[in-house]
């Protein structure tokens, strides 16, 4: 015969492991602590190809990581992608205004992300404020088609 | 206030298309042993069934404390049944408890009686089925002879005024069974409870019995006392009493002509059918 | 020709009717289940039984396809040079995909088909009638503990099969094969999405259970009790309980991750 005890020990145990999956799963596995803290604000970019950037994808500020894509769409005015950037709350107020936002690839075969490069003008960005300064994705196709045509061209 | 415990009046029951009960009508008196015989397959279980109002009939009347158990809503009719008491045949103790444990069951759920009080009580019931050192066994370890006795004191945990057996002899060897049917027949006494025994065991339960119906095709063919059915003429109950192998109840399934089964023109295997 | 179709019919009317009836079943044990003390106790004993005996065979299934999914993918990803990807696919593929739905089959074999044996047990030896007898509901005292012991015990176990599966997969992938840990840690932190990946995970999880946890009693209590009647439900559990789970996963997946 099973002990009343045991079996309510059991039990707890079972539900604290099931808590301690939970939270291994939202912190070590989805890095939700970054994701958690909402101190972040928002700006837009303009890019005329976006290539294979996604939402989530990396914003970088020399290498760092300082920020995700929060969301990706189309404008339907001008047909670029409105692409809305989330950078850390602690670079409110200190990049300059005329930052200058690129898509590039990590690698050769890698995910795309933004590279941010700071401009020097005095002002700086807020909350929704809109990066001017962007350069499209470098599509690989693209650019050997280019060098195929420009060498037979010669 | 009627003399009846319980009434049954022009029951019919059918299982699917097996008709069961037509038109079965019973009275079970007030602190009497009822006993309600038949063969195997003539739905005495189902009787009790219905009297506790596990089962709807498709029409009559059944009677139980002049309440009306059919169409009674649920819980109406769990009050009802806090008032009964039943030995099912498998005895059916819950496996996962112990002999104390199911005794103690109905009043767990029923009383709020302090844990000394509900020992002393469960400790009485047990004793009076003669099984108190028992106690701690699990259902496993109980004979089967044992096993019923223990369902008996946690039918009677409850003092019920109605108090139902299904075949409490079958399967016991002689010495339980001689057991049991005393047993029943004190407990009967000395809790004033009204009983009604469903079995097929005709000379224990009549030993006991004060008034006796007898089932066969869905009907009552014959009622009486004891006395009164052993002296009876009529065959069916001359040949169940007497436990005669062949008579009106036929020995024989239905069947065609044995004759004709053998050496019929057809030799298909299936009996009587063209292929 | 006609027989056939005859028997087609039959069977779609049968299969209807029981699933009427089990729906029926499910309203009333789990309509005012008492939320007293007594019921949270019958309640902690079904997880014990349910929950906390699967736990074993949830731990070692989920150690082995973690460390298989690092292995397997580690030979597809070095080809590419993208090895560093390992721990995002390991567990992306477990937290979508593979916990919640291996943790419901293996928990539709291990407790599935022991709630239905062991309430079919019960019917056939009379205990449920009996208990109705002394005026206690089984489907309160019985069903109603065992159904939310199983729909809270899965997406539980489900959760433990994720941890330690990604677990698996990191121990082969970082301490066998060479992955940088760094690597693995951050590539599967910027690529599993905690809504959209854990918790869709989760609720997947949450509706095996239900399903799983419904046919199980259901069929235990609504067999023929007989032994043969209690083996041919046990058997029918694990059956329709893994095509429903496999089916149902198609039409979460469907619906959750198309517009990735």
């Amino acid at each position: 015969m099973r002990n009343q005890r045991w079996v309510e020990v059991a039990v707890g145990g079972f539900m604290l492991l099931g808590v301690l999956a939970l939270v291994f799963m939202a912190f070590k596995v989805s890095g939700l602590a970054w994701e958690s803290d909402r101190d972040s604000f928002k700006v837009d970019a303009y890019f005329g190809d976006i290539g294979g950037l996604k939402t989530r994808s990396k914003v970088t500020l020399a290498g760092v990581t300082v920020g995700r894509v929060a969301s990706i769409e189309l404008d339907e005015e001008w047909f670029e992608a409105r692409v809305v950037l989330e950078l850390n709350t602690s670079l409110e107020g200190k990049l300059s205004s005329d930052t200058a936002a690129a898509i590039q690839t990590a690698g050769l075969l890698g995910d795309n992300y933004i590279s941010l490069t700071p401009g020097i003008e005095g002002s700086t960005l807020g909350e929704g404020d809109t990066l001017k300064d962007t350069q499209s994705a470098l599509i690989l196709e693209q650019l050997i088609n280019q060098f195929i045509s420009n060498s037979s061209g010669d | 206030m009627s003399d009846d415990l319980a009434l049954v009046e022009d029951l019919h029951f059918s299982h699917g298309d097996t008709v069961i009960f037509s038109g079965v009508n019973l009275r079970l008196r007030r602190g009497k042993i009822t006993a309600v015989l038949g063969p195997s397959g003539t739905g005495k279980t189902t009787l009790l069934r219905l009297l506790g109002g596990q089962l709807q009939p498709d029409s009559g009347l059944v009677q139980v404390f002049g309440q009306e158990v059919v169409g009674l809503e649920r819980k109406a009719l769990f009050q009802l049944r806090k008032r009964m008491g039943m030995l099912f045949q498998s005895g059916a103790l819950f496996t996962d408890m112990s002999v104390y444990e199911n005794v103690a069951f109905p009043l767990r759920v029923h009383t709020d009686l302090p844990e000394s009080m509900l020992r002393d009580l469960v400790l009485i019931k047990l004793e009076a089925v003669g099984l108190r050192g028992a106690r701690n066994l699990m259902p496993a370890e109980l004979s089967g002879g044992m096993t019923r006795r223990v369902a008996l004191a946690r039918a009677i945990a409850l003092d019920p005024e109605l108090l139902m057996y299904d075949e409490p002899f079958v399967g016991q060897d002689p010495i339980s069974m001689a057991v049991l049917v005393q047993l029943i027949q004190r407990l009967n006494q000395a809790l004033g409870l009204t009983s009604v025994i469903v079995s097929h065991d005709i000379t224990e339960t009549l030993s006991i019995a004060d008034y006796a119906y007898i089932l066969s095709g869905g009907k009552v063919i014959a009622e009486g006392t004891p006395e009164e059915l052993e002296a009876t003429e009529q065959a069916e109950v001359r040949q169940f009493v007497a436990g005669l192998p062949d008579g009106p109840v036929p020995f024989h399934y239905p069947a065609p002509d044995y004759l004709e089964d053998l050496f019929g023109e057809s030799l298909s295997p299936a009996g009587g059918q063209d292929a | 020709m006609l027989d056939g179709l005859a028997v087609v019919g039959r069977k779609t009317l049968l299969g209807v009717a029981a699933l009427g009836r089990s729906g029926v079943f499910l309203l009333q044990s789990l309509w005012g289940w008492p939320q007293s003390w007594k019921a949270l106790r019958l309640w902690v004993d079904q997880v014990y039984s349910i929950g906390v005996l699967s736990l074993i065979i949830i731990l070692v299934s989920g150690l082995f396809i973690g460390m298989v999914l690092a292995l397997q993918g580690y030979t597809i990803l070095v080809d590419f040079g993208a090895e560093q990807a390992l721990g995002q696919m390991v567990a992306l593929s477990l937290t979508r995909e593979l916990a919640p739905v291996v943790a419901a089959l293996l928990f539709a074999g291990r407790a599935g088909s022991a709630l239905t044996a062991e309430i079919g047990l019960m019917k056939a030896t009379e205990q449920l009638s009996s208990m109705e007898m002394i005026g206690v509901d089984p489907l309160k005292r019985i069903v109603a503990p065992r159904l939310l012991a199983g729909f809270f015990a899965l997406p539980l176990l489900s959760l433990v099969f994720a941890m330690v599966g990604i677990s698996g997969g990191w121990m082969v992938g970082v301490d066998w094969l060479g992955v940088d840990g760094g690597a693995f840690w951050s590539n599967m932190q910027a690529a599993v999405d905690f809504r959209g990946d854990i918790l869709n995970g989760v609720i997947k999880s949450l509706v095996f259970a239900f399903v799983v946890t419904w046919i199980a009693v259901f069929q235990g209590y609504d067999l023929v009790p007989t032994s043969e009647g209690i083996s041919r439900a046990t058997t029918k559990t694990v059956v329709y309980s893994s095509l429903v789970v496999l089916g149902l996963d198609f039409i979460l997946t469907a619906l959750m991750f198309s517009n990735i």
